[in-house]
């Protein structure tokens, strides 16, 4: 089962649901989505398997002695990707979207394709629980776009049977969206404020819109104030709210400090006991 | 006229809150809630909207029913599998990029602008706040965030106004890159976490890219002392100036719930002490005379 961990924003707690869940089972694939900012490899300390590995998109490469150019690329191509400097078009590749267009355009046959490293991954078990696979992926700095990594970290899980969690980047954009898709059930973290409410509005969309299954985490739960906000919410669109994680200062300080204290364990089998329904349906 | 851009590298170490403050704080600005993709910063400023504006980006396939001979060509030409046969499938796939368009043997498909989202002036008790709504699961944030700067810095010439705040979006990638090029000074807000501390290390190799002068302010220092310490002799080593330590305090979460900044809030002198600082020191940094 595919289950990923999502939120509309950052620092409502992703990575702390994920590494909670993570923890509170004995086997299973946790997948770090978040290239821009990964995380969770900062709690469970993986031994990295040799090499990791390059991650590379197909870009163009013009040869500049057959180009003559004519401009043709440049106007097919509808990311601006190319400019034509004298005689020869040049390629700005951070705009580039693989999509091919160019080499099919070019009546000289002047372009060809090449490989470009946009980031590594690695996979490695957790040294003090081994029963969790990680997958982790680091977009290199300065690179546009995230999705192509994303979504070679995801096929690395396309043959496991086991359940897999995906810790997915912040937002409700392009890399979220393609962290979430195709996942069998979507739990969305909230804080319970208006900017938590706000935005788990637009994740849930997201997941509607997907036609994914989704429920609820309130972190930093506070009954006193905001919790009826997010729970008035989740009624209104059905969507269950499957726990609440209290706020506590000494959760916050030992992950400040890089630990998952056990203080949530019971919070964590309340929500794969939910799940298992779940899995029963989908596999 | 400055721009101040606040980033974080990570979501959630409180950007927005300490964008209000400074926005509370300095005399004339305009304000821009640059993260796109979750925009907050309109909720603790009471915004009223006073100007709606459509953003258009990339392109979408329309397919004519009428001239579609259903050859396959596009699927076959298409590496997004967005489209078979000409049926558009799964258009969360498509990326716009006009290969089943141009190279469809029948001229069944056309290439049509695609509407991206909203932009929006809005009248705030703080200023005015130039802030943005990216449609669901599109892409091309990185352009509208560069739209809302540039239409802050028109109503920043046009009012005379001496300095932009701009409220970034978390990570380093498209929008982030979008924020801050061109920014006259990048502050840093970092948490003394673990994450948030090998966050900020890219955020900074980030805006050594774009060879921005950056400041940090350590935003709820006294969570964890020994981090504390740990990022200011980070930073002292790297030669980055921590323009404000602000302490630990229940004060931001009561000030988000009510809808105001920290500073209009009652209690808590400590946090607003160092906010004021804060202020202070990076009104020298950008040469702002208050």
């Amino acid at each position: 089962m595919l289950i990923s961990i999502a939120s509309g924003k950052g620092g409502t707690g992703k990575t702390t649901l994920a590494l909670l869940l993570a923890t509170a089972y004995s086997n299973i694939t946790l997948v770090d989505c978040d290239v821009e900012e990964p995380n969770c490899h900062l709690f469970l300390q993986p031994e990295w398997q040799n090499p990791s590995r390059e991650v590379t998109i197909t870009i163009p490469h013009v040869n500049s002695s057959l180009c003559n150019g004519c401009g043709t690329c440049s106007a097919v191509c509808l990311f601006n990707a190319f400019a034509i400097s004298g005689k020869t078009a040049l390629l700005f590749d951070e705009l580039c979207h693989s999509c091919g267009g160019c080499l099919l355009a070019c009546p000289k046959d002047a372009i060809s394709e090449e490989q470009k490293n946009i980031g590594t991954l690695m996979i490695g078990r957790a040294a003090a629980h081994p029963g969790i696979h990680l997958v982790s992926g680091v977009l290199q700095v300065g690179t546009p776009s995230a999705v192509p990594l994303i979504k070679k970290m995801k096929q690395e899980t396309a043959n496991l049977t086991g359940d897999v969690l995906l810790d997915c980047p912040p937002g409700t954009s392009c890399s979220m969206v393609t962290a979430v898709k195709d996942s069998n059930f979507c739990i969305l973290v909230t804080e319970p404020t208006p900017f938590g409410r706000h935005d788990l509005e637009l994740a849930m969309n997201i997941t509607r819109l997907l036609q994914i299954p989704t429920g609820v985490v309130i972190n930093k739960s506070d009954a006193a104030t905001g919790d009826e906000i997010i729970e008035a919410l989740c009624e209104s669109r059905q969507i269950p709210v499957l726990a609440k994680i209290p706020h506590s200062l000494s959760f916050a300080r030992q992950y400040a400090a890089g630990h998952i204290s056990d203080e949530f364990r019971t919070v964590s089998s309340s929500i794969w006991n939910q799940l298992k329904t779940e899995r029963g349906t989908t596999k | 006229m400055k721009e101040l851009v606040i980033v974080s590298g990570k979501g959630g170490t409180g950007k927005t809150s300490i964008s209000a403050a400074l926005a509370f704080l300095a005399p004339q600005k305009v304000l821009v809630d640059c993260d796109v993709d979750a925009a907050n910063f309109h909720l603790i400023s009471g915004a009223i909207i006073r100007e709606t504006h459509e953003f258009k980006a990339g392109f979408e396939p329309r397919v004519n029913e009428k001239t579609c001979t259903h050859c396959g060509i596009c699927t076959k030409l298409c590496r997004f599998n967005a489209i078979t046969n000409g049926v558009i499938t799964t258009p969360l796939n498509c990326e716009g990029c006009g290969v089943c368009a141009f190279n469809c043997p029948d001229h069944a498909i056309n290439m049509q602008e695609k509407q991206a989202g909203h932009w929006f002036v809005s009248d705030t008790r703080l200023g005015c706040l130039i802030h943005a709504e990216l449609g669901l699961a599109m892409e091309n944030s990185g352009k509208l965030v560069s739209k809302v700067r540039q239409e802050a810095k028109k109503i920043a010439e046009n009012q005379h106004l001496p300095l932009i705040i701009t409220d970034g979006p978390p990570g380093i990638g498209c929008p982030a890159i979008a924020a801050l090029s061109g920014a006259s000074l990048a502050l840093a807000v970092v948490e003394p976490s673990a994450s948030s501390m090998h966050d900020v290390k890219r955020l900074v190799d980030l805006v050594s890219h774009f060879d921005l002068p950056l400041a940090v302010c350590i935003n709820k220092s006294t969570l964890h002392s020994e981090n504390t310490q740990d990022l200011i002799s980070w930073c002292d080593h790297n030669a980055i100036p921590i323009a404000g330590q602000i302490p630990y305090s229940n004060i931001f979460h009561n000030a988000v719930q009510s809808g105001k900044t920290v500073l209009e809030m009652p209690e808590n002198s400590e946090v607003k002490d160092s906010l004021i600082k804060l202020w202070h020191n990076l009104a020298a940094r950008l040469d702002l005379t208050d």
